[in-house]
């Protein structure tokens, strides 16, 4: 029957009809005015730095069309063919490649090729979490695991961070306080190295202490690491994998920052009854990932050398970082603070306690310029006055104006509310006074 | 007929009016019109030109959409239109000149001040804020006076939240309010025109789920605010909401529909009048539809008439 014949019910308890089906799940799934406000950040005269996107323009085109060829003529009737849910072998092969570039041994049975390292996250969930059960993760966390951690109804205890990561200590004090509660976390998410949102990373000796803390408590750790190759200065540091020997980390890795998000292929690397346990709920949610994206990336490093790319990157990035750091000395007044990342994609600044970043990104829509607003990395409500800033995929004219854009409305905010207040604007970035309760992620710049 | 649906646009509603736009969409389809969607943008007036529609169906929220904006356009292009005109959304749109014709009007609505960016810039009305907490008593509701959405509005619980709060509002607007806080009842009275003149529709209540009073954002979100219609609160306060909503839709010089936002103050039982919005929300989870629903009249009932007034008023 066609649709004019039967036409659609309509009617305000459209929402009524189908809110009875939904689960508990999805009613904890919530729309927001933040949301829509984000929505609006993807108008093209916006210079976004709210994304998280790696700069794919870099990816030489021509390179792109020969291996895709390659996979055509190699691998036509594989490539369009459904594949093992664990991945293809010769992908594994790569992903323990790349490990191996940052100090980790892994077998490729230890491995499970994931639709993205997002799906990691939410087959981690999907693995260990009943509702109720708690999650440990930093404060600020990965503003994308937290719609995961909502959907599978975890109750989230947010760590604090200074500029040397998660601090152990509040972590220890928290675990005794649960314990109290006759509670156990599930596990421990982290972004060890540059971390996500926040741009700081975990010092050496908290790794150590982070994996013995996960072994004498028999608590797992979900360590998600994009970024670790990115590094622009500093030594590198050994992942929690590496310091474990896999008896407690499940790792989380992905293709998207060292070659390309468009892939779709993360991977979770495990202790093979965790593995197990993820790779049948995989199979659950998608069968398995892209054998077209796989075939790619087992002739990308085939026939290309996958560390010159990321040379690129790592090149660009720190450049681009730098180009940030510097708008943001220059453009934004004393009263705020930013870290300065030594890799990754992201700086995180924090204002005044009276700014709320949410209420200022509607103003600095106006200036066509957008971030995304702190309280996105927390549960709880916390880091209404804190900001994520990204600086990997947007050339460096368009930062060194997007910041100063920022800084336009950030010192427009201030000076307001000096006037409200009688108080006078800090004088000079030196010259700044140190607000008691900003003590953690403190770094100045200049 | 052809109508052009207007919707999107650049306000920070531009979400839902989309999807406000796209239930108008498929009722005018059901209705047998044809329909044009316009997500408005710099070619609006070329676009408009070219569809030449027989009426534009206004289901923009926002500042451009609502503030009379596009209204004077489609006058000066001489397409007719749905809703109010560009005097009555100006008014709707800006709380201040609404709470200004309420007051004159002698209608209740909760006392309040408003100043503009100026006046704190310029004139020293910071020096004059204490006074004011002092007659409004907190916690004290600040709001830009121009957003339509929850967005922007703050409870100032104590005197050193003031400045903060009025900055906050100022990121929507360069006027902002201050009012005195009615702890009560929630509740939305839809208005629309039919034969017999304007019609109040059930009174809508917005219950929040959790005991959180001051977070407005709540109200917003599906599963954290059920909505009750009609609203149980008595025939006395239903009639005297309906009433006021009347009369601040007559006051404010709306036409076709709007919805007019009330407290019921727990202590006293009085009604106070916040705020009247020119272009309600039309989506599946919006109040005019439900309440329009309640009283009998089905969405695409809803639709037909409202695109029925806006040819009558020009034919008229």
């Amino acid at each position: 029957m066609s649709r004019d014949e039967t036409p659609r019910r309509s009617g305000a308890r459209d929402l009524e009809r189908y809110a009875g089906l939904f689960s508990q799940r999805t009613q904890a799934m919530k729309s927001s005015a933040m949301r829509d406000l984000m929505a609006v950040t993807a108008r093209p005269e916006i210079i976004s730095l709210a994304g998280g996107l790696p700069d794919t323009s870099t990816f030489p085109a021509e390179d792109f069309a020969a291996l895709m060829a390659r996979v055509a003529v190699d691998a036509s009737a594989r490539a369009l063919q459904y594949g093992p849910t664990e991945g293809l072998d010769e992908v594994k092969e790569c992903i323990a490649r790349v490990m191996a570039a940052e100090g980790m041994e892994v077998e490729i049975e230890d491995l499970l090729v994931t639709t993205g390292g997002q799906q990691v996250i939410d087959l981690v969930c999907k693995t260990l979490i009943d509702p109720g059960d708690v999650v440990v993760a930093e404060a600020p966390t990965y503003p994308g695991a937290v719609p995961v951690f909502v959907s599978y109804q975890a109750d989230v205890v947010q760590i604090e961070m200074d500029e040397h990561g998660m601090r152990t200590d509040v972590l220890v004090a928290e675990l005794e306080r649960l314990d109290r509660d006759g509670r156990v976390p599930k596990f421990i998410y982290t972004v060890p190295s540059f971390q996500n949102p926040a741009g700081v990373t975990l010092a050496l000796e908290r790794r150590h202490e982070l994996v013995r803390i996960a072994n004498e408590r028999e608590l797992l750790i979900l360590e998600d690491n994009p970024y670790g190759l990115l590094r622009y200065s500093g030594e590198p540091l050994p992942t929690l994998y590496a310091i474990d020997g896999a008896e407690y980390v499940i790792y989380l890795g992905t293709f998207s920052k060292i070659l390309s998000p468009g892939l779709r292929l993360g991977w979770a690397a495990a202790p093979r009854p965790v593995l197990d346990k993820l790779n049948l709920g995989k199979g659950g949610a998608d069968l398995c990932s892209s054998t077209l994206s796989q075939q790619f990336v087992a002739t990308y490093f085939a026939e290309r050398d996958w560390r010159t790319y990321l040379g690129t990157l790592v090149e660009l990035y720190r450049k681009r970082r730098d180009v940030m750091l510097e708008a943001l000395a220059e453009h934004l007044p004393p009263e705020a603070t930013w870290t300065e990342p030594d890799g990754g994609l992201f700086i995180w600044a924090r204002l005044p306690d009276y700014i709320d970043t949410t209420d200022l990104l509607a103003r600095a829509l106006r200036e066509n310029v957008a971030f995304v607003p702190g309280r996105a990395a927390y549960l709880d409500g916390r880091g209404g006055s804190e900001m994520r800033l990204n600086f990997s995929g947007v050339g460096e004219d368009d930062i060194r104006e997007g910041v100063r854009r920022i800084g336009k409305v950030v010192r427009e905010q201030v000076a307001l509310y000096s006037t409200l207040t009688g108080q006078q604007p800090a004088a000079a970035r030196e010259a700044a006074p140190e607000p008691e309760n900003v003590v953690e992620l403190r770094r100045r710049a200049g | 007929m052809r109508v052009a649906v207007l919707k999107g646009g650049r306000s920070l509603e531009r979400q839902v009016s989309l999807r406000s736009g796209a239930r108008v969409e498929d009722a005018l389809q059901r209705l047998g019109h044809e329909v044009v969607p316009i997500d408005v943008g710099a070619d609006l007036v070329d676009r408009l030109r070219a569809v030449r529609p027989d009426v534009a169906f206004v289901a923009l929220h926002g500042p451009g959409g609502e503030d009379g904006t596009v209204q004077e356009l489609l006058e000066l292009l001489g397409v007719p239109y749905t809703a109010s005109g560009p005097s009555a959304c100006i008014r709707c749109m800006d709380k201040v000149l609404a709470k200004h014709a309420f007051q004159d009007a002698g209608l209740p609505t909760p006392e309040f001040y408003a100043f503009s960016q100026t006046a704190f810039e310029e004139l020293g009305a910071g020096r004059a804020l204490p006074a004011i907490e002092e007659r409004l008593d907190f916690p004290i509701v600040v709001k830009p006076a121009g957003q339509g959405s929850a967005l922007g509005i703050k409870f100032a619980r104590r005197a050193e939240d003031v400045a903060g709060a009025l900055v906050a509002a100022l990121s929507y607007d360069t006027k902002v309010v201050l009012e005195r806080y009615v702890a009560g009842r929630d509740l939305a009275v839809s208005v629309i025109d039919g034969p017999g003149g304007p019609e109040a529709l059930p009174v809508v209540e917005a219950v929040p789920n959790e005991e959180d009073f001051y977070d407005f954002e709540a109200r917003y979100e599906i599963g954290r605010t059920t909505f009750t219609c009609p609203a149980d609160i008595g025939a006395d306060a239903t009639a005297r909401a309906q009433e006021l909503a009347l009369a601040a839709y007559a006051t404010l010089g709306c036409a076709g529909f709007a919805r007019v936002d009330l407290m019921l103050e727990d202590t006293t039982g009085e009604l106070y009048l916040l705020e009247a919005n020119a272009i309600p929300g039309l989506t599946d989870t919006s109040l005019l539809p439900l309440a329009a629903e309640a009283a009998g009249v089905p969405f695409d009932e809803l639709i037909a008439r409202i695109v029925g007034l806006a040819v009558a008023r020009v034919t008229a």
